[in-house]
């Protein structure tokens, strides 16, 4: 009978999504312009919460300059926008082989040398930054003056090109979100997912057990790399100007990790919870304090959510959540 | 129970509908009296918090002032944090919660983020403080901004510099120009660069020195400067650095003819001036200001220093205040609330009684103002002071300038 | 000449930053927590020293020791209160835990002082000695002097105390500390009190030479990190020599090249070394 083929907590577990998926879906059409913009910002947290949970979650390397990647997908696909007209879906290959290419190698040479744990974290933020500054002077992207992309009339609605409403990018990013929450959900079952836990909790013992410790480090480097900078494509369409110091910045790296931290590390459905969480969060201290201005309140209350996260809930609110909505785990 | 209309009630209600028939007057009247609302957008926190609140202070001597003088508004007040995603959530809020026109933002790059979303809502914008060209080149109906692109500033500051020298018959001969290397700094490089062959200024850049804005130490980079021997030190400046640039240049002894700005923030502001003292004197920034010879101005300025005795009121304060009266003049005339009407007032603009130095605050197809000349203001005796255009200074220009040790 | 300018006024502020770096140097060297929260416990001792001068005229300097104990009381009771119980936990808690107070400190230094950047009105602050043909700042020269005498005496606490030396037998070998009997939690908590003073003593210095505001913690702790991993993580002289390395480095690239980039060399030279010798020119391998 199917129902021993599908445990109870699966179903329950499938049920949810599909309730979740239906939700967003619908959305759209309930709400206003405003909570559709803050829902945007909320899609594209979860999304790179999710690309970066591969190299960190998933397989344990600690990478704390992301911000890389999302600099370099947004920055090649804008600017081949801007000088040739390549249409943003091709140009955001481009940014993802790259972006690839760049974190592979970052990691194939950190590892290479050994370079491991918190090294490796400066390591990553020493290229961002490095990348940052040379961007600054790099004139064909505008350097620091910045690239701005032609922005044609706003009334209409072309996913070619990437021109449109939020609502537009809210489907187009859902389905980025869901994708990549769907291919999460595969590799974590596939050998390649196995090998990368088994490097995150002990990467010795996998080494002693013949799994190819380094090549797979790098691959999850990579595809982690070439995920974000799809978003970081999207994230130049949608804001249609960039600047080396605001795309690069380490306060992005920083708030790229603070979701799926806050969510659950490792998990399938952290970074969504906690890019949910923390968006909602950010935007009912500016309204509640829109009255009076106390400047870095917001700041603080960020930071005392962050400890309170870490002191009680290290392993992040989706693991007790779920465990509180009987959807247990089956697996991690 | 049913309701039924009684004999009375009847009565009342056809009079009632006669009165409103009979006097639409009155009834257009109240719509017209209907306050607008003005969703103004600054960074209020965040790394530009020091200037946006600066420029707040301008918005609330505005609530004081404006409705003296007739005009009807409210003003909604919103923060973008000095970011551009929060600058485009907080003016789609703004226009949830029925604001009618939206003005900001001091930043290029917010300020970019809040014209798409007025575009996109049909919601009037009118720009404050924002200097990139590339914003009314995007061909947007409904952005407006009174405020010099870097293009027009570093022409009209440039400009400038011929009358400085004629004034006072000195003529230097090479410059060395120092920039903060950000967005600002970079399209006045631009500018500058493109301009000085056509100007016939005469003198020349022999050094150029681009700094990173966030440097807390300018030693090298002036050493540079002094080490390029010109006559006179030209820089494009924020406000920490211009500090850092000026004590380094005491420290060092590098004493050029003078400090001179084509139009950059720094040697203006309340800060540089607290903080340097007497060696702030005598620093001279090309860049509009507000005209001493307009009663507008002159009102403005007084009610400002009332309420903020310790601030200058510079070219921030006047550009802000002038916003919201755009916003607040552009409703007077329109009598209504409506985006098309408003747009259509906004494009019709044109007001002689204002804060600025400038001919009547007026806007061309693509909704820019592009009569704002730079004034040349030197700080004189702890106050930023015009000392040019002849007609309109207060004090007659400095130059060359005293050394630091010769400084009072 | 104009180079030995450029280069002696990049060794004078590398040995205020090697002062900051020591600080970092010496928690991670022991206790083996990377202290993200590095540059806003500065930026706190720039603000106590800020306030100390303000409202009773005290020098930075003078105000020093004062400044020093202050921030190693907040260190101790960070460490024993706080930090103590994640020295085992993975690293991206460690991370997160000290993101969340390095946040909370930077917000509630917004809150109390607001965004205006602050400064200390010195006589001396445009004082300049003349040596030859060497213009030497007046005030860069005592930072430096101070952060030298800085180090000195955390050298001499760890070679000649009997709590320096316990540390030092912590950092070598924790479990065979334990079994000689020392008190492992007390030594972390001295210890992280330890990279506390350490850097709120490079605060007041710090406060000579640049201005205070809340938004510079960042890029100190980013300056911290790339001394203390080019000199060594848990070196104390090499704290010194990385201060120095980065100091003329951005000096004479800012000069030779263009100042813009002068972090960028910086980081290149992080990376470098990160790939070539992990363990920092004078770490021990």
């Amino acid at each position: 009978m199917r129902s021993r083929r599908f445990p109870i907590v699966q179903r329950r577990a499938a049920a949810a999504l599909a309730l979740f998926v239906a939700a967003m879906l619908a959305l759209p059409f309930f709400v206003n312009g405003y909570i559709v913009s803050v829902l945007v910002v909320v899609l594209f947290a979860a999304y790179f919460g999710q690309a970066w949970n591969i190299v960190t979650g998933f397989a344990g390397q600690l990478s704390l300059g992301h911000a890389l990647y999302v600099g370099l997908g947004a920055y090649i696909s804008a600017a081949l926008f801007t000088h040739y007209g390549v249409p943003p879906w091709i140009g955001m290959l481009a940014g993802v082989v790259i972006a690839a290419l760049v974190g592979g190698i970052i990691a194939a040479l950190s590892f290479r040398f050994r370079v491991g744990g918190v090294y490796f974290a400066l390591l990553t933020i020493a290229f961002a930054e490095f990348t940052r500054i040379l961007f600054d002077h790099f004139n064909w992207v505008g350097a620091a003056s910045g690239l701005f992309l032609p922005v044609s009339s706003l009334a209409r609605t072309d996913v070619l090109l990437l021109r449109g409403s939020p609502v537009m990018f809210y489907y187009l990013l859902l389905g980025l979100t869901l994708g990549a929450l769907a291919l999460c959900h595969d590799l974590l079952r596939r050998r390649i997912g196995y090998y990368w836990q088994a490097i995150r909790e002990d990467e010795e013992a996998a080494q002693a057990l013949g799994i190819d410790v380094f090549r797979y480090k790098v691959a999850a480097m990579a595809l982690s790399a070439a995920m974000t900078s799809v978003g970081g494509a999207f994230l130049a369409f949608y804001e249609n100007n960039l600047y080396p110091d605001t795309v690069f910045a380490v306060g992005r790296s920083i708030e790229i990790i603070t979701a799926p931290i806050i969510g659950g590390l490792g998990t399938l459905f952290g970074p969504i919870l906690g890019a949910v969480v923390l968006t909602t969060l950010g935007e009912a201290m500016t309204s509640l304090s829109s009255g009076f201005t106390v400047n870095g309140l917001k700041q603080w209350c960020y930071g005392a959510a962050l400890l309170l996260i870490v002191a009680l809930q290290p392993a992040g609110l989706w693991p007790w959540l779920r465990a509180r909505l009987g959807l247990g785990a089956v697996r991690r | 129970m049913k309701h039924r209309l009684n004999r009375r009630q009847f009565g009342l209600g056809v009079a009632a509908t006669g009165a409103i028939v009979v006097a639409p007057g009155p009834i257009r009247a109240v719509q017209a009296a209907t306050p607008i609302k003005i969703g103004s957008l600054l960074p209020r926190s965040g790394y530009e918090a020091l200037i946006g609140q600066g420029c707040q202070r301008s918005v609330e001597v505005a609530k004081k002032l404006l409705p003296d003088m007739g005009y009807a508004f409210e003003i909604i007040d919103a923060d973008t944090e000095s970011k551009p995603e929060v600058a485009r959530t907080q003016a789609e809020k703004l226009i949830r919660e029925g604001a009618n026109i939206l003005v900001g933002a001091f930043d290029s790059g917010q300020t970019f983020a809040i014209a798409q979303v007025a575009e996109q809502n049909g919601v009037p914008f009118v720009i404050n403080i924002g200097s990139d060209p590339a914003i009314t080149e995007q061909g947007y109906k409904f952005v407006f901004r009174n405020f010099p692109t870097s293009i027009m500033l570093g022409t009209n500051g440039l400009s400038r510099f011929n009358d400085l020298f004629k004034a006072t018959g000195a003529t230097p001969k090479t410059a060395v120009l120092m920039h903060v290397n950000d967005t600002f700094g970079q399209s006045m490089l631009k500018g500058i660069n493109a301009l000085m062959p056509k100007l016939n200024l005469p003198f020349e850049i022999v050094e150029t020195i681009a700094y990173d804005p966030q440097a807390k130490d300018l030693s090298i980079e002036v050493a540079k400067a002094k080490a390029a021997k010109a006559d006179i030190h030209m820089v494009v400046t924020r406000l920490n650095d211009a500090i850092l640039m000026t004590r380094e240049m005491v420290k060092q002894r590098y004493e050029p003819m003078g400090v001179i700005s084509p139009g950059s923030p720094g040697m203006y502001q309340t800060q540089f001036l607290k903080v340097l003292g007497k060696y702030a004197e005598y620093a001279i920034t090309n860049v509009p200001w507000l005209d001493p010879r307009q009663q507008f101005a002159q009102t403005f300025e007084a009610a400002f220093k009332k309420a903020y005795p310790d601030e200058i009121c510079d070219i921030d304060a006047g550009f802000t205040f002038e916003g919201i009266l755009i916003c607040a003049d552009a409703h007077k005339r329109a009598g209504s609330t409506k985006a098309e009407a408003l747009v259509e007032a906004l494009k019709a603009t044109n007001i002689k009684d204002r804060v600025m130095l400038g001919g009547a605050i007026a806007f061309n197809e693509k909704g820019q103002n592009v009569n704002l000349p730079s004034a040349g203001v030197q700080n004189r005796n702890g106050k930023p002071t015009v000392v040019l255009p002849a007609e309109n200074a207060e004090l007659k220009p400095v130059f060359p300038v005293p050394g630091w040790s010769r400084r009072g | 000449m104009l180079y030995l300018n450029i280069i002696i006024a990049g060794l004078l502020t590398g040995a205020v930053y090697g002062l900051m770096a020591l600080g970092l140097s010496v928690i991670f060297g022991v206790i083996r927590i990377v202290n993200f929260a590095h540059g806003e416990m500065m930026v706190v001792g720039m603000y106590a020293a800020y306030l100390i001068a303000v409202n009773t005229g005290l020098d930075p300097v003078a105000a020093l020791p004062l400044v020093t104990a202050g921030l190693f009381l907040l260190g101790y009771a960070l460490q024993r209160g706080l930090i103590n119980r994640y020295i085992a936990r993975p690293e991206h808690e460690q991370f997160l835990l000290l993101l969340a107070i390095a946040t909370i400190i930077t917000a509630s230094l917004l809150m109390g002082f607001g965004p205006d950047a602050r400064s200390v009105p010195l006589d001396y602050a445009y004082d300049s000695f003349q040596l030859g043909p060497l213009l030497l700042d007046k005030v860069r020269v005592l930072a430096a002097v101070g952060a030298v005498l800085g180090v000195v005496a955390l050298w001499g606490f760890f070679r000649l105390t009997r709590t320096g030396k316990a540390i030092r037998a912590c950092a070598d070998n924790q479990v065979g500390a334990q079994v000689v009997g020392l008190d492992i939690k007390r030594l972390y908590a001295v210890t992280f009190g330890l990279g506390a003073a350490c850097v709120g003593a490079a605060g007041c210095l710090m406060l000579l030479l640049i201005d205070v505001q809340p938004y510079i913690a960042t890029d100190y702790t980013l300056l911290a990190f790339i001394i203390v991993i080019l000199g060594g993580l848990g070196s104390m002289p090499g704290a010194l020599l990385g201060g120095a390395l980065v100091g003329v480095t951005e000096a004479l690239s800012g000069f030779a090249v263009d100042p813009s980039l002068k972090s960028a060399f910086s980081f290149a030279l992080l990376i470098l070394v990160l790939l070539v010798r992990p363990q920092g020119l004078l770490g021990r391998a």
